[in-house]
């Protein structure tokens, strides 16, 4: 096993001071684009390179993301850092909020640099108070060291960072719903176009990065892209954060090279509870489709081989289930997230969530009937890709994964009026 | 009227954004209020309203579109738990029932001393820890057992 | 241009638009709901889904912007799937009580559902309940499980009233449309939410459950409440006005109406109506055959005219009268002899007539006004006395136009406003002045210190400047100046002023002629030396006057009083005719906008009982009097009589000369600023009981600044004395900061402040 790469403050007792981050080559990516006045062009370079992905779930490729921010724009341009974590299953970038927050705070001065920006915010999910205060004094201690602020490092580099707090909105975790919330105002997505590189914050242009994938950077600038990319596989560049939740020995996150084995994941989390088998296994967060312990136990966990499987990978996040899990018990509590977190603007969202989760809790309470099956998946064909942002798609794809490979034990629900576990 | 402390906070909150963003302060503002006082009556809207010149609708669309704000009292501590899927499959149902085993309230309730509140939470980013609960929105407590709870609720009577 | 194909079609449209504007413009119909060519997009409703070639899935016609060869399907397998998909999402939690719905057969959901929603619903779980919102006297929300979310109301209030009040609270299938703690909705442009609402969810409380729509007859009009000429559908069924919806025209209202011009019609049905024609005699008021009271007033008239002579006659009208009905009084007046005649009763300053070169207008049109990039407004409760001006003003300002403010009163205009200048009444024209002076010197590269520095730099830097005089300056005692003063302003910036005017026929009125000759009384003149007769218009003597004083006591004092009216009002003290004649909904006519639009319209229902158009009115009493020229068979021909070699635009023009500047006469005291509440302008809107039972219509208080308050020692909310001349009333006193020291705002138009005097001046107040 490689030495962390993201999590490599953690052997300190105190993972997270600005001493301890500089023990182990923190600021030195800053210091080396400040020193070598390196352009945007070759730091973008280098992140297209490594082959980055964003670690949010979407996997949009990094460089190319800050490729879309203008260049000559006359006036505020803003950084968001995307750290609403809230995905069921989902709490890797805690953990870098938690233990190693300098390194969050470099790569976001990076970037600054890289699209001259001065301004940026660091959106904390609401219930990770604990971090929101670590990411505060973070920030505070790499004002007073010159990190952060005026005269960066003795440069004419100037960037101020500030962290904005959530309070209990998943959608925020997409990114325009994230600007709105930053604005003050509810966290309802906009219609795109136009994009946030165009018209972000406050209708400035904007920039917003995965927690992970900012703090992925000052390593790909420090040791160049192409190493971070050989870390992992073709087309899936680097070290991931996975985090291991439900039914394992070890829960935890996990920081391994992309393409890592999933047999392997589940090892590191101490395997399957103590006298349990593998049932199944959520692979990218609550909204990526579920797919069987057999097909995960042969799958590499990178973007191309569980798409392949017929899932995502998503944020990382695996939920693992064993024998004793009801799937109609499982999707009626996924249905209930996505309808309670639908912001409630596009009509077959906020009506269609509601109906989905009626539907899954009538079957998982006795009250099934045999067309609801059908019904289900029209309906998440009717969501699915006709509203402004992807929460109707995070709503549909868990119930298609369902039914597509736990059907029988819906049906017995729907028949028996009870549980097939 | 807000407090002398909240507006201190909300001033310094205000910092963080361009001088005429100010309704970005709104959702910390919230925050401070319930702080302060266990929940946000409609009264304080308005007075966040006023001090950071927004439409006090505007300000009651954030304040019930956030679900971790409390909009009746809730408590002197609330305790959140998380339902979600990680923490259900780690027993979630058995921390509900133990509290209300100890507490003798359900979901949405507080009890008659106005001591706890109980609410359901969705996905807290803090799965790996599951199952979990936040106090106030501030303490998070994971991996959660009987044991566990009874020590939580044992160091919150002390408060 | 851009060119794409919709279903087929070439369509060549701008670049820049959406897909639903460029099918909208080639009379391709996308079924929606969210969508609102006047309102920002909210693509939330998702019903204009369309196939789109290329793209991966459906998108939103509305949001979704041209592209060069774009090839847009709106009726293909994809669309109707993704289009029947989402009605059928509105549907399940849709009470679908349309036969108990007053929106029932003018409802978008039920129209477009008719096209793509289905036979039966596969929906069987329970529907959602929304509680009912009380909102005030005038949207109805009692059916809030209706509302399909569209935000079409919300984004109103933002966007166009102005203020939020209505949001959507909560989330996901709990997301409501509301008021913050069930406040009422108090925008005096709030019933245009219920036009725009989609479904039956907010409907008129004033309408509700009165008719179906499909019983209504529609008949065109023009509004009568203020000078703007708004074009309103009059709805009416077994001849009594039902409901008024505006009829679109994008010059003048838009597709807009303000409450006042909706809801006013709920005052034409009273209970104290005129019906018959009445005569008093020997104290007590008796109903009489038309024939009986007109050769009455006709003998009256006669004998006066012959015995004291015709200047003992005067005749007063209000602005609202038709053009008709103002061109036959000051017809009838000269005809006897008399040059008494006149219409603007709120005015007090005269000394301009004879020296402005036209009719007094607006000065540009109303899209000019949207158009222009700084304004100046002087002397306007602009929001409340222009509410649909406002509204256009508050978009410019939203598009970065500067608007400068100089007034007595501040009053939340809803919009930004640049710098503004707020002083009592007697330093308004010094303050125009400084501003003038600044404006000058600004031109010469000197920058001015202060409020009027800072409104002149904003006026230099504009290309489209506009000056505007508001109701209150033209009611000033120094109106005239006032005027002079914007005329310069405007000269120095280079733009264009005018009179934001105060009623629906004022410009109409100067047009034919129903002002005093150089040998006549003007309306102030003819109520300081009292006549011994009077014919009144539509005129509420203690209410339409600026000093209501001296106008009961002209009117106690004389002989003989013919008050032709809609109403059994105040005259019955005062008059000995009272003749029922016609409100405009009830007559055919003429008015002309502020900014000298002709619109004429014809009546909508019957008249009532016996009531008959003035017009008519005035003919027989023209022929009784054997005057020349009365017998034009209908309104239409008096129409072209009196316009007759009337050339509009020529006649339309402020500029004026020679005015002497007059100083203010010395304040001693408390000066009186009065506005004339939204809800107090004419006779039909005072008795609209829906629109009375707003907080617009709250009776009046004495407000002042905090200071005075304690100068007087009495806190906000306690009861004060207020005293003018002899009259004084009791008000409860209240606090407004930002009023300038040393003045009272105490509302005219009013019955609980009837017995003050005049407008403008000094008043007292003291503790009770």
């Amino acid at each position: 096993m490689n030495a962390p790469i993201l999590l490599n403050t953690l052997h300190f007792d105190q993972p997270w001071t600005l001493e301890n981050y500089l023990k182990v080559g923190g600021y030195q990516a800053l210091r080396k684009v400040l020193a070598e006045k390196m352009s945007s062009d070759a730091i973008i370079a280098e992140v297209k390179a490594s082959g980055l992905r964003g670690r949010g779930g979407a996997g949009f490729p990094t460089g190319l993301k800050w490729s879309f921010m203008p260049r000559n724009y006359q006036g505020e341009k803003y950084l968001v850092c995307n750290s609403d974590e809230g995905e069921p299953g989902t709490c890797k970038d805690r953990d870098i909020l938690r233990y190693n927050p300098h390194m969050l705070i470099e790569g976001m001065a990076i970037a600054a640099y890289t699209m001259g920006v001065k301004t940026g915010y660091n959106y904390v999910h609401g219930e990770i108070f604990e971090a929101y205060e670590r990411m505060e004094a973070a920030c505070e201690e790499a004002r007073k060291a010159g990190y952060l602020g005026k005269n960066i490092l003795g440069s004419d580099f100037e960037f101020d960072l500030h962290n904005h707090m959530g309070y209990g909105a998943y959608v925020c975790g997409e990114e325009t719903a994230l600007l709105e919330s930053i604005e003050g105002k509810k966290g309802q997505p906009r219609f795109k176009p136009p994009f946030p590189a165009s018209f972000g914050l406050y209708g400035k242009p904007t920039t917003i990065n995965n927690t992970e994938t900012f703090a992925s950077i000052p390593y790909i600038i420090r040791e160049g892209g192409k190493k971070f990319a050989d870390i992992g596989v073709p087309n899936s560049g680097g070290v991931k954060l996975f985090s291991i939740s439900g039914h394992v020995n070890k829960p935890g996150n996990f920081e391994v090279p992309m393409g890592t084995p999933f047999r392997k994941l589940l090892e590191m989390a101490g395997g399957v509870r103590s006298g349990h088998k593998l049932k199944a296994v959520i692979p990218g967060g609550s909204s990526m489709p579920v797919l069987p312990g057999e097909i995960m136990m042969d799958l590499n966990m990178d973007y191309d081989s569980i798409q392949r499987a017929g899932s995502y990978l998503g944020s990382g996040a695996i939920i693992v289930m064993d024998e004793t899990t009801c799937m109609v018990k499982a999707l009626e509590r996924l249905s209930y997230f996505y309808h309670e977190e639908s912001c409630g603007q596009c009509t077959p969202c906020r009506e269609g969530t509601g109906w989905l989760y009626r539907i899954v809790h009538r079957i998982e309470h006795g009250e099934g009937r045999p067309e609801d099956l059908d019904l289900l998946l029209d309906l998440c064909n009717n969501i699915a890709g006709r509203t402004i942002c992807a929460l109707g798609d995070a709503a549909a794809w868990p119930v298609q994964g369902m039914l597509k490979h736990y059907r029988n034990e819906f049906e017995y629900h729907i028949e028996h009026k009870r549980c097939l576990v | 009227m807000l407090s002398q402390q909240i507006t201190t906070l909300i001033d310094k909150e205000l910092k963080k954004y361009p001088a005429d963003q100010r309704q970005s302060a709104v959702m910390a503002a919230l925050r401070f209020v319930q702080d302060e006082k266990g929940w946000i009556a409609p009264a304080d809207m308005t007075d966040i309203a006023d001090y950071l010149g927004m439409q006090q609708m505007a300000v009651y669309e954030v304040a019930t579109f956030y679900h971790m704000y409390n909009l009746k009292p809730m408590g002197r501590h609330t305790l959140t738990v998380c339902t979600n899927l990680s923490c259900q499959l780690c027993g979630s149902g058995d921390t509900l029932a133990h509290i209300h085993k100890r507490l003798g309230i359900g979901l949405g309730e507080v009890t008659p001393d106005g001591k706890y509140g109980l609410r359901e939470g969705e996905c807290m980013g803090a799965c790996v820890d599951a199952p979990l609960l936040t106090i106030n929105n501030k303490k998070m407590c994971g991996r959660l057992t009987s044991e566990k709870i009874d020590q939580i609720l044992a160091e919150l009577d002390k408060q | 241009m851009i060119n794409i194909e919709i279903d087929g079609k070439q369509i060549q449209t701008e670049n820049g638009s959406t897909v639903i504007e460029a099918a909208h413009q080639a009379g391709i119909e996308i079924p929606h709901f969210c969508y609102h060519k006047k309102l920002s997009i909210a693509a939330n409703c998702r019903m204009c889904l369309v196939q789109v070639e290329k793209a991966p899935k459906p998108l939103p016609a509305c949001a979704t912007p041209v592209t060069e060869g774009m090839k847009v399907f709106t009726h293909s397998e994809q669309a109707v799937k993704a289009q029947k998909g989402v009605m059928e999402f509105l549907l399940i939690n849709h009470p679908l009580d349309c036969p108990i719905c007053d929106q029932g057969g003018e409802c978008m959901l039920q129209d477009i559902s008719v096209g793509y929603g289905g036979g039966h619903s596969r929906y069987h779980e329970e529907k959602r309940v929304v509680l009912a919102k009380d909102l005030g006297p005038l949207v109805s929300a009692e059916e809030m499980s209706r509302c399909i979310n569209c935000t079409r109301c919300v984004r109103f209030g933002q966007e166009i009233a102005g203020q939020m009040e209505l949001g959507q609270a909560f989330r996901s299938e709990h997301a409501e449309i509301m008021s913050f703690v069930s406040g009422s909705v108090n925008s005096e442009l709030s019933g245009n939410m219920i036009d725009l609402c989609p479904v039956g969810a907010l409907t008129s409380k004033p309408f509700r459950y009165k008719a179906r729509s499909w019983e209504l007859s529609r008949r065109r009009s023009v509004s009568a409440h203020d000078s703007l000429g708004s074009n309103l559908a009059v709805q009416t069924k077994n001849n009594r006005v039902l409901r008024v919806l505006p009829i679109e025209n994008e010059d003048i209202n838009e597709c807009w109406l303000s409450d006042k011009d909706r809801f006013a019609y709920e005052g034409l049905n009273t209970a104290d109506r005129l019906t018959k024609p009445m005569i008093k005699q020997d104290g007590k008021w008796q109903e009489v055959e038309w024939q009986v009271a007109l050769e009455y007033a006709a003998n009256g008239l006669r004998h006066i005219a012959n015995g004291a002579g015709a200047e003992q006659v005067g005749a007063l009208a209000t602005a609202n009268s038709t053009l008709e009905e103002l061109y036959l009084l000051q017809k009838l007046m000269r005809g006897i002899g008399s040059d008494n005649v006149d219409f603007r009763l709120r005015q007090s300053d005269f000394s301009s007539d004879g020296k402005q070169q036209g009719a007094p207008w607006l000065g540009m049109s109303v899209s000019d006004i949207g158009r222009a990039d700084r304004l100046l407004i002087v002397g306007s409760f602009l929001r409340k006395d222009h509410p649909l001006l406002a509204a256009r003003i508050r978009r410019a300002a939203k598009s970065g136009a500067q608007v400068n403010i100089v007034h007595s009163a501040d009053d939340d205009l809803l919009m930004n406003v640049a710098h503004k200048a707020i002083v009592a009444p007697d330093a308004l024209v010094e303050t125009l002045t400084q501003v003038s002076k600044a404006l000058a010197a600004e031109k010469q590269g000197q920058s001015t210190g202060g409020d009027a520095g800072a409104i002149a730099r904003s006026l230099a830097g504009g290309e489209r400047v506009a000056v505007l005089l508001g109701n209150f300056a033209q009611q000033h005692p120094q109106a005239a100046q006032l005027q002079a003063l914007a005329q310069q302003i405007s000269a120095l910036s280079n733009g264009k002023f005018g009179f934001l005017v105060e009623a629906a026929n004022s410009v109409g009125g100067h047009l034919v002629q129903a002002t005093p000759g150089a040998k006549g009384l003007n309306a102030a003149a003819m109520l300081a030396t009292p006549r011994k007769a009077y014919v009144l218009l539509n005129v509420e003597a203690e209410l339409d006057c600026a000093d209501p004083q001296q106008a009961m006591a002209a009117m106690q004092a004389a002989d003989m009083v013919i008050a032709m009216s809609a109403y059994k009002h105040h005259a019955t003290e005062y008059a000995d005719v009272l003749l029922p004649v016609a409100p405009f909904s009830e007559t055919s006519g003429t008015f002309v906008s502020a900014e000298g639009r002709v619109q004429s319209f014809k009546g909508a229902v019957k008249p009532l009982g016996e009531v008959r158009p003035a017009w008519k009115v005035l003919r027989v009493l023209g022929n009784l009097l054997k005057v020349d020229g009365f017998d034009q068979d209908t309104s239409e021909a008096v129409r072209d009589e009196a316009m007759k070699g009337v050339d509009v635009p020529a006649r339309l023009n402020n500029a004026i000369g020679g005015v002497e500047a007059r100083a203010a006469s010395a304040a001693s005291g408390l000066q009186r600023v009065a506005d004339v509440p939204i809800y107090a302008t004419d006779a039909v809107v005072r008795r609209s009981a829906p629109l009375q039972a707003t907080a617009d219509a709250a009776i009046p208080q004495a407000w002042m600044h905090g200071d005075e308050l304690k100068k007087l020692g009495v806190q906000s909310g306690a009861v004060v004395k207020v005293s003018q001349g002899q009259g004084s009333v009791q008000l409860f006193a209240a606090a407004d900061d930002k009023l300038p020291k040393g003045v009272v705002r105490v509302a005219a138009g009013h019955a609980a402040t009837a017995s003050l005097g005049a407008m403008f001046g000094t008043i007292s107040v003291e503790r009770a």
